[in-house]
């Protein structure tokens, strides 16, 4: 793999560019592989690595229809933090930002990770409680988490409206200072790398229509462009499509799939250095390096895979971003779309086991999965070299919908992030 | 946007006015305390989530308040029918069983 550095920059700027490196090959798959990956989004990518890095199978195939990092991975809003409620998810997600924290050395690609802060508003008492509760709870997990009132948030963010004169007037907010964002789609490719340099195979333009399943075991996949390709272990991660893989493996999982939307202004000024989100009015926004604003709403609550949702949900979001910062009313919008997210009915993420063997999922991340890229392809990674869960990852199976155990994050997980 | 029409008030209304309240047709198991913790997991939690057809439950929150079906295509949100609760659904997956498709009547 060819190192990336300013150096490097410079010597290849002498020949105008022209002699970089290919960032990875693009194999025809073999007819056997120690584990296949279905789907290469950031979490099929991630696990990928982590099998080649940690646990030196390198063996392994990225099975993906479409181009890497094209689905919910380069469709998202980027919000990174750790600030959950249980301790199972502040396991899981303080993992993920752990290894956020040095994932631009460990793949040498600059994934842009920066630790911005993100807020969360209180407009009601009962906000207030529900943020000083995950505040307290937080602390105790080690995670940092505190409150401000609306004086303070005031000064730390000017143009956010604290006054008392708005309709839904801010009465403080949570900040998790280490949260922040990344740039989605070098997580995507950096992985996608890194992977390939340890010899991952990265199949694009094949898609999964079928599992080779023989005696209750998964023994391979059946794609559309080279027929069967063989496998000892299957590992699914495919986001909005985890239902059909499930319906492929002739079973059913206690996940929903939404179109989740989001939209970008045209690129303006610098104006918020922040990430501002409020569960009470519905929306959250940030500032891109490029200078948009890019807004976040809550999902469309029917079933949907058409990668778009209604406008309603639009102008409810649009409607709270101007509530919460009315100086950007007449900034124009410039580009509008939808991912497939699989919800679970708790909002808590399934690492797990399937009732086929040798076959696992990792999926219903829903609205929320970005942040857990890199603790859910390190965890997964764990799963399919050991054929069992990493003990981070075992609160996460499909049994807890069996057992009651869930994992309620309503709260904590907001309007969609 | 979805235009949907509500066979109560008998007339088309924007998606707004509507909730879509999930999977229709699952059946509420007679004797709950009979349940191993596996089926009545499944009734609560496990759904078809199917990219095609899918027959969901909808109701006029802000109209008339009442519940009706509707057999949608998820894929591109065509809208191929609308029943009452207790009909079953004339649009079904032929790659589907039937009595999974139509369920008992909810
Ligand atoms: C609008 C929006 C905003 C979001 N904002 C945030 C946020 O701010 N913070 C956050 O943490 N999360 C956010 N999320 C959620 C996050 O994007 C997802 O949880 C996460 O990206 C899912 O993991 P992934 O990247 O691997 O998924 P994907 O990138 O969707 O990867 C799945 C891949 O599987 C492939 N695939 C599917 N079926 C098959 C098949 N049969 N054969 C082969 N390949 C297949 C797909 O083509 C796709 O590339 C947001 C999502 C959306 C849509
Ligand atoms: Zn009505």
């Amino acid at each position: 793999m060819q190192h990336y550095s300013g150096f490097g920059l410079l010597k290849h700027s002498l020949s105008h560019h022209e002699n970089w490196q290919r960032v990875w090959r693009n194999p025809t798959p073999k007819k056997k592989y120690d584990v296949i990956i279905i789907g290469g989004g950031g979490h099929g990518l991630a696990t990928a690595y982590y099998l080649a890095k940690e646990h030196g199978i390198t063996n392994v195939a990225v099975i993906e229809k479409g181009h890497l990092g094209g689905g919910n991975a380069c469709r998202n809003t980027t919000i990174v933090r750790s600030n959950y409620l249980w301790d199972e998810s502040a396991a899981l997600y303080e993992h993920s930002m752990q290894l956020w924290e040095g994932l631009a050395q460990e793949l040498n690609y600059n994934v842009m990770f920066s630790q911005r802060g993100v807020y969360h508003t209180c407009h009601t008492l009962q906000d207030m409680r529900a943020n000083e509760r995950l505040v307290a709870a937080n602390r105790l997990q080690g995670i940092d988490n505190e409150m401000v009132d609306a004086e303070q948030l005031q000064k730390e963010i000017p143009t956010l409206d604290c006054s008392k004169n708005s309709r839904y007037p801010i009465l403080g907010a949570s900040v998790q200072r280490r949260a922040g964002n990344a740039r989605h789609d070098a997580v995507a490719w950096g992985y996608a790398r890194a992977a390939d340099a340890l010899g991952v195979d990265l199949i694009q333009s094949c898609e999964v229509v079928d599992l080779e399943v023989n005696d209750g075991k998964v023994t391979g996949v059946k794609t559309k462009q080279y027929g069967v390709i063989k496998a000892d272990r299957v590992g699914c991660a495919v986001a909005g499509n985890s239902g059909v893989l499930a319906k492929m493996a002739g079973f059913e999982l206690p996940v929903e799939s939404h179109p989740l939307q989001a939209l970008v202004s045209e690129p303006i000024k610098p104006f918020l250095d922040t990430v501002v989100m409020s569960n009470h009015v519905h929306g959250y926004m940030s500032q891109s390096d490029k200078g948009d604003l890019v807004i976040g709403a809550g999902i469309d609550g029917w079933v949907g895979y058409g990668q778009r949702g209604s406008y309603g949900i639009i102008e409810h979001t649009i409607q709270a971003i101007v509530e919460l910062f009315p100086c950007t009313s007449r900034v124009r919008m410039n580009r509008q779309w939808g991912g497939i997210v699989d919800a679970c009915p708790d909002a808590s993420p399934i690492i797990s086991e399937t009732p086929v063997k040798n076959l696992f999922f990792n999926c219903g991340w829903g609205t929320g999965g970005f942040k857990g890229t890199p603790g859910s392809g390190h965890l997964f990674a764990h799963t399919l070299a050991n054929g069992k869960a990493h003990p981070i990852a075992e609160p996460f199976s499909i049994k807890r919908f069996h057992d009651g155990a869930l994992i309620d994050e309503h709260g904590a997980a907001g309007v969609a992030h | 946007m979805l235009h949907i029409y509500c066979p109560h008030c008998a007339e088309y209304r924007e998606e707004e006015e509507f909730h879509a309240a999930g999977q229709a047709h699952i059946v509420r198991p007679l004797d709950p305390d009979a349940c191993t913790d596996k089926e009545w997991g499944e009734y609560l939690f496990f759904r078809k989530n199917p990219r095609g057809l899918h027959h969901e439950l909808w109701v006029h929150s802000a109209g008339c308040r009442k519940f009706f079906n509707m057999t949608r295509d998820t894929q591109t949100y065509e809208i191929k029918e609308i029943y009452k609760i207790g009909e079953k659904p004339s649009v079904v997956d032929s790659s589907v069983p039937q009595e999974i498709a139509s369920g008992a009547a909810s």
